[in-house]
C-alpha cells in the first residue's frame, strides 16, 4: 500500500545534490548550511536524549531526520526551536546564535515548526487559525487592537493570503468551520498551511505523514516539494522510508541521541550502521513475507 | 405570603450595585477563563484589592473618590503582575491554585489585627463617602418608579456602575474582535502552537490577566461604593458565586457574564424572600426560616453542578465554542 503511494504521477522534482564538502561522514560540513549545531546535549535525568557533536543542515534543500523511536529526533527539534533548552552546546540559525532565544523569537526569525501531535487550535475557525500565523499585524498589539481602523487594511491582506494558501491545501471550503471538525489529515494540512503564513525560511515538520492516508500523503509530499521550489529549507522527521527516499535531498540518521550517519538518501539507506540501527534488513520486503504469514513473489530492490 | 414584597425585592435584584459588581467581576473572569483559558479562582482577591484600595486611599490618605479608583486600578495591576510573573509560565492548573491561595492571603492580611488602623480588621471600613457623594450630579430627591425607586445617592452609584459596566463590556467586545483577541483565543486552545507561530504567549497571558483583574477590581469598587467594605464579603465563596454567574451566562461571551450576574442576583433575591415566606406559611416543613434563607446557597451549588454538566457553554454560549471536557 505504501509502496504504491510513493510512486507519484508526473515528473519527480529534481533532487538537490552536491550539498556537502569532503567525504560523507556524520557531521560533514555543508556548502551552505542554514543551521549549525555544535556539542548540543540534553539529558533527562540519567537519560541522554540528545548528544550531537556537530551537524549542519543544508540551505534550500529537504533534509530528513530519521532514526528509531527514542533516538532524540523530536528533542532535537524542540532544542532547535527554543521549546526546550540544551544542557550544553551552541547552535546557529542563519548565522545567528539561538542560545537563550525564546521559542516565539525563533519563530519570528523565520524558523517555523509543526508538531508530532497536531496542534490545530480546535475552537478557532480554519480561517482564524490561518490568520494567527500572519506576521506584522499591528492589531495583535493591545494598544492598537481596540482601534479597528489601524489594522483593518492589514487584516484584509492577511485574509487574502490565507485564502490563497487554503485553496492550495484544498481547505478553502472549510474556512468557517471550527478546526476541531477537521479530520486528522486535514489538521496536518492546516498546521502546515498555518506555518506557511509566517513566511518561514526554514520549515520544520515533525512527522508530517503520521496517520495520514495514502492519497493525502501524496498531496502532502507535493506540498513539501513545493516549499523547496519556493526557496524554503525543509527539515522533517519521518518514519515512512518511501517518503524519505522520494523527497529528501539529504538524510540525517540519529540513534540514541547521536548522529550515526548522514548522506544522500540512497547511499544512507545502504549504510550497514543505518540498517542495523533503524531500518532492519527487511525494509523492502512485505511484512507478510517477514512474518511468514503470506508468501509473496520476492520484489526486487527499487 | 406577601407576594408583592417578594416580587418587589426580586425586581430590585435586577438593578443593584451588587448585580453590577458581579457583572464586572464576571466580565473579568470571562477575559481570564473564557477567552484566555486562565483558571483564575482568585477573583474575590481582585475585588478586595478594588474595594480596599478605594477605601484605604480615601480614609488613610485623604484622596478624592476618583483618585481612590485610580489607586485601586493600579493596585490590581500590581496584584496581577505578582500573581502572573511566577505562575503564567507554568501549566494552567497552577494558576488556579496560586490565585485561590493569593486571594485568601490578601483577605487574611486585610482581616489581621496587625493593620487595624488601616484596614479596620474584622470591622472593615466605612465612612469614606463624603468625596463621592459631594460629586453627585443628581439633586436630592427620589427617582424611578415601583420597585426601582432610588434616592439621589443610590442613583449616582447605579449610574456610575452602569457607565463602568458599559465601558468594560464594550472594551472587551472590541478586544475580542481584534487580532489581539484572536491570539488570546489561540492561547486558550494551545499555547505551544501559538508560540510556534512567533507570538509572545507570556506577554499576552499577562495582558489578559491584568485586564480581567482590573475589571474585577472595578467590580469590587462598585460593590463598596454604596455602603462599606467588609472582609467577610471577599471570601472564596464570593469567587464561586462570580464563577456561577459567569458559567450561567456563558464563559466565552461578552454579554453572558452580565446576563449571568443579573439572573444570579434576581434568583438570590427571590429565593431569600420566598423560602422564609414558605416556611412561615407552613408550606416548607421541618426547617426554620433562618435555615430556609441559607438553602439558597445549597441551591446555588446544585445549580452550578447541573450547569457544568448539562450546559457548560452557558445560556449565551455556542456549544461548540466552549466545553469543559476537552
Amino acid at each position: 500500500m505504501s509502496s504504491s503511494s510513493a510512486k507519484l504521477p508526473g515528473k519527480p522534482a529534481a533532487k538537490t545534490t552536491g550539498l556537502h564538502v569532503g567525504t560523507i561522514r556524520p557531521g560533514v560540513p555543508k556548502v551552505d548550511p542554514i543551521v549549525t549545531i555544535d556539542n548540543v546535549s540534553r539529558k533527562f535525568g540519567g537519560l541522554v536524549a540528545v548528544d550531537v557533536e556537530h551537524l549542519e543542515i543544508p540551505r534550500g534543500a529537504i533534509t530528513a531526520l530519521i532514526g528509531p523511536n527514542g533516538a532524540g529526533k523530536t528533542t532535537l527539534f524542540n532544542l532547535l526551536t527554543g521549546f526546550d533548552k540544551p544542557d550544553t552546546g551552541t547552535w546557529n540559525f542563519a548565522g545567528k546564535s539561538l542560545a537563550g532565544i525564546p521559542a516565539f523569537k525563533v519563530a519570528q526569525m523565520g524558523q517555523v515548526r509543526t508538531f508530532q501531535l497536531t496542534k490545530a487550535l480546535s475552537l478557532l475557525t480554519v480561517l482564524q487559525n490561518m490568520k494567527l500565523g500572519a506576521k506584522d499585524q499591528r492589531g495583535e498589539k493591545l494598544m492598537f487592537s481596540i482601534f479597528p481602523f489601524l489594522w483593518k487594511a492589514k487584516e484584509q491582506e492577511i485574509e487574502d493570503k490565507a485564502m490563497e494558501l487554503l485553496a492550495r491545501f484544498k481547505l478553502d471550503t472549510k474556512k468557517d468551520d471550527f478546526a476541531a471538525s477537521l479530520s486528522g489529515g486535514q489538521r496536518k494540512l492546516l498546521e502546515m498551511a498555518r506555518a506557511l503564513m509566517t513566511d518561514p525560511v526554514l520549515v520544520m515538520l515533525d512527522e508530517p505523514m503520521a496517520g495520514v492516508n495514502p492519497a493525502l500523503t501524496q498531496s502532502l509530499l507535493e506540498h513539501v516539494l513545493a516549499l523547496k521550489s519556493e526557496g524554503m529549507t525543509v527539515l522533517f522527521v519521518e518514519h515512512d522510508m518511501h517518503m524519505v527516499r522520494h523527497i529528501a535531498d539529504w538524510v540525517v540518521v540519529m540513534a540514541e541521541g547521536r548522529v550515526v550517519a548522514e548522506g544522500p538518501p540512497n547511499e544512507v539507506m545502504k549504510n550497514p550502521a543505518v540498517i542495523d540501527a533503524y531500518l532492519g534488513s527487511h525494509q523492502d520486503t512485505d511484512l507478510g513475507t517477514v512474518t511468514g504469514r503470506i508468501t509473496l513473489p520476492t520484489k526486487g530492490k527499487k | 405570603m406577601d407576594w408583592s414584597s417578594i416580587l418587589s425585592n426580586t425586581a430590585q435584584g435586577l438593578l443593584s450595585p451588587a448585580t453590577m459588581a458581579f457583572a464586572l467581576a464576571a466580565l473579568g473572569l470571562a477575559m481570564h477563563f473564557g477567552f484566555a483559558g486562565l483558571l483564575n479562582f482568585g477573583i474575590a482577591g481582585f475585588m478586595a484589592v478594588g474595594a480596599y484600595g478605594y477605601a484605604i486611599s480615601i480614609l488613610s490618605f485623604g484622596f478624592e473618590w476618583w483618585q481612590g479608583i485610580l489607586v485601586s486600578l493600579v493596585a490590581s495591576v500590581i496584584f496581577a503582575l505578582i500573581l502572573g510573573i511566577p505562575t503564567l509560565r507554568l501549566r494552567g492548573d497552577y494558576l488556579a491554585i496560586v490565585t485561590i491561595a493569593a486571594a485568601e492571603i490578601l483577605r487574611l492580611l486585610f482581616l489581621t489585627n496587625a493593620f487595624v488602623d488601616v484596614t479596620g480588621s474584622a470591622d472593615g471600613l466605612s465612612g469614606y463617602h463624603n468625596s463621592f457623594r459631594a460629586a453627585n450630579p443628581f439633586p436630592e430627591g427620589n427617582y424611578g418608579f415601583g420597585p426601582w425607586t432610588y434616592n439621589n445617592i443610590e442613583l449616582w452609584v447605579l449610574v456610575l456602575g452602569l457607565i463602568t459596566l458599559a465601558i468594560c463590556a464594550s472594551l472587551l467586545l472590541l478586544l475580542m474582535k481584534s487580532p489581539w483577541g484572536r491570539v488570546i483565543k489561540g492561547i486558550r486552545e494551545d499555547e505551544d502552537a501559538v508560540r510556534a507561530l512567533g507570538k509572545n504567549v507570556f506577554a499576552y497571558k499577562m495582558q489578559a490577566l491584568i485586564i480581567g483583574g482590573v475589571f474585577g477590581s472595578l467590580g469590587g469598587i462598585i460593590y463598596a461604593l454604596p455602603s462599606s467594605v467588609n472582609p467577610g464579603v471577599y471570601v472564596t465563596s464570593l469567587t464561586f458565586f462570580v464563577w456561577t454567574a459567569l458559567l450561567l451566562g456563558g464563559a466565552a461571551t461578552v454579554f453572558g457574564p452580565v446576563l449571568g450576574a443579573v439572573i444570579f442576583w434576581v434568583l438570590q433575591a427571590f429565593l431569600s424572600n420566598v423560602l422564609p415566606a414558605l416556611v412561615s406559611s407552613g408550606i416548607l416543613p421541618f426547617i426554620s426560616s433562618i435555615q430556609a434563607s441559607t438553602i439558597r446557597f445549597i441551591l446555588v451549588g446544585v445549580g452550578l453542578m447541573l450547569l457544568v454538566i448539562y450546559r457548560p457553554q452557558g445560556i449565551l454560549g455556542d456549544k461548540k465554542e466552549l466545553t469543559f471536557v476537552k
